[in-house]
């Protein structure tokens, strides 16, 4: 058969803010950042905010780390052209704390997926971007398949924020105990 | 339709000891397999509205009045999919050292000058035939802290996305003869070796342009998608 093969992936490496967040980096070059604006005011939906860190086997968060997000509108549809909500992130923690802020809309459930936002990682020592997925804590997440693709209950907790009323936790573990479920779609 | 599985042995593994970051960085559960869903099949879109002409020219893109020191390059190439079809419009954005080694990043410590006149990243939609071009300048050398003697082989960052999230990917791009590429473990933590020459740019020579620039040609991959002929599951699913 005639395919090509993907390009291997590398990884992002400790400046990957240079590219993906310059502002971030310490410069100022392009007129528009992508990735870092705000909900525009008329967009529906439940004003969110989600908190957290990625941590690392020793237990330290990975303060160098680029997170991108995908998620659909409030009422569950992923946006197909640049002028609706956009529903895509880019989120850099404070270099400091390793802490991250996300503000968006809470989306709205897909089918019978459960609302939730797709989350992409890439840092230093990650070789190939993880995907995965936060759901929320106070959602009817039941029926959801991916989820109950899950075998150990006590994983499925991985991938459900805590927190409630729209202000949100959710911390991503790269290993140990509490390693999050990460997916290979 | 659905996205060709990704074969995570041509990858490189999460955890490759030899480059040393991986160890504390690298899951150590089975990733959980699935069919990709619309959160995986539906992707942000880009379009002339979000980047400026001239933000693909990094030999301009942030001079202060004079030119970047170094050799002045073109990188170009087509971002295609595992089906050879083009992937037109999509955005490729590209970060990478001056031609000392030094990144224009508050964390850099190198000891090689910053160049006033060079930013280090670019970035670009590609056409309808999904090509994609850059002009630069040829990134440096650097060492950095892994083993105490390691140096990382010339190399320019390069992120696409394709149409779809579960495309998404960032690799890294060197350069034909360099030396360097068989030392280095980050390129080592990949274990095939015709996925490494995959990564290697080789000289374009055509696509020099005479008496101003060099040119090098580097063609991206990203996943296929299939057609699912018969739908054996529920909606959603
Ligand atoms: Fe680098």
């Amino acid at each position: 058969m005639d395919y090509l093969k993907e390009t291997p992936s590398q990884t992002a490496g400790p400046y990957v803010h240079i590219g993906l967040a310059p502002a971030a980096a310490g410069f100022d070059i392009y007129e528009h950042e992508l990735g870092f604006d705000p909900v525009p005011e008329g967009v529906p939906g439940e004003r969110i905010t989600v908190t957290g860190r990625v941590i690392d086997g020793m237990g330290a968060p990975v303060k160098d780390v680029l997170i991108e997000v995908w998620q659909a509108d409030a009422s569950g549809r992923y946006a197909d052209s640049p002028e609706d909500f956009r529903g895509w992130f880019r989120v850099v923690p404070d270099f400091e704390t390793g802490v991250f802020t996300l503000n968006t809309i809470r989306p709205g459930a897909h089918g019978r997926h459960a609302p939730h936002l797709s989350l992409w990682l890439v840092a230093r020592g990650i070789n190939v971007g993880l995907q995965t997925r936060m759901y929320f804590p106070d959602a009817d997440n039941a029926a959801d398949p991916v989820l109950n693709l899950i075998e150990q209950p006590h994983r499925r907790e991985s991938l459900i924020a805590t927190g409630e009323s729209g202000a949100y936790n959710f911390d991503i573990h790269l290993q140990g105990e509490k390693e999050t479920v990460f997916l290979d779609v | 339709m659905t996205l060709y599985q990704r074969d995570r042995t041509w990858h490189p593994p999460a955890l490759a000891p030899d480059y040393k970051t991986s160890v504390a960085r690298s899951p150590r559960q089975a990733m959980l397999s699935l069919d990709a869903t619309a959160s995986e099949l539906s992707g942000p879109r880009f379009g002339h509205g979000d980047i400026a002409p001239g933000e693909n020219d990094l030999i301009t893109n942030y001079a202060q009045g004079g030119d970047p020191v170094g050799e002045r390059i073109i990188v170009h190439g087509r971002v295609l999919d595992e089906n050879r079809r083009p992937v037109p419009h999509t955005l490729v954005e590209i970060w990478q050292a001056n031609a000392g080694g030094r990144y224009r990043h508050k964390k850099d410590q190198y000891l090689a000058a910053i160049d006033p006149n060079f930013g280090g990243c670019g970035r670009t939609l590609t056409d309808e035939n999904g090509a994609y071009a850059f002009r630069t300048i040829k990134p440096g050398a650097y060492p950095w802290r892994n083993w105490v003697n390691n140096w990382r082989p010339a190399h320019i960052h390069v992120s696409v996305f394709g149409h779809s999230f579960g495309q998404r990917l960032i690799t890294q791009m060197y350069f034909e003869g360099d030396p360097l590429i068989a030392h280095c473990p980050i390129v080592k933590s990949i274990p095939d070796p015709r996925a490494i020459e995959a990564l290697i740019a080789p000289l374009d020579l055509n696509e020099a342009k005479p008496l101003d620039c060099l040119a090098y040609r580097f063609d991206i991959v990203l996943r296929g998608r299939r057609s699912t002929f018969f739908e054996n599951r529920p909606e959603g699913n």
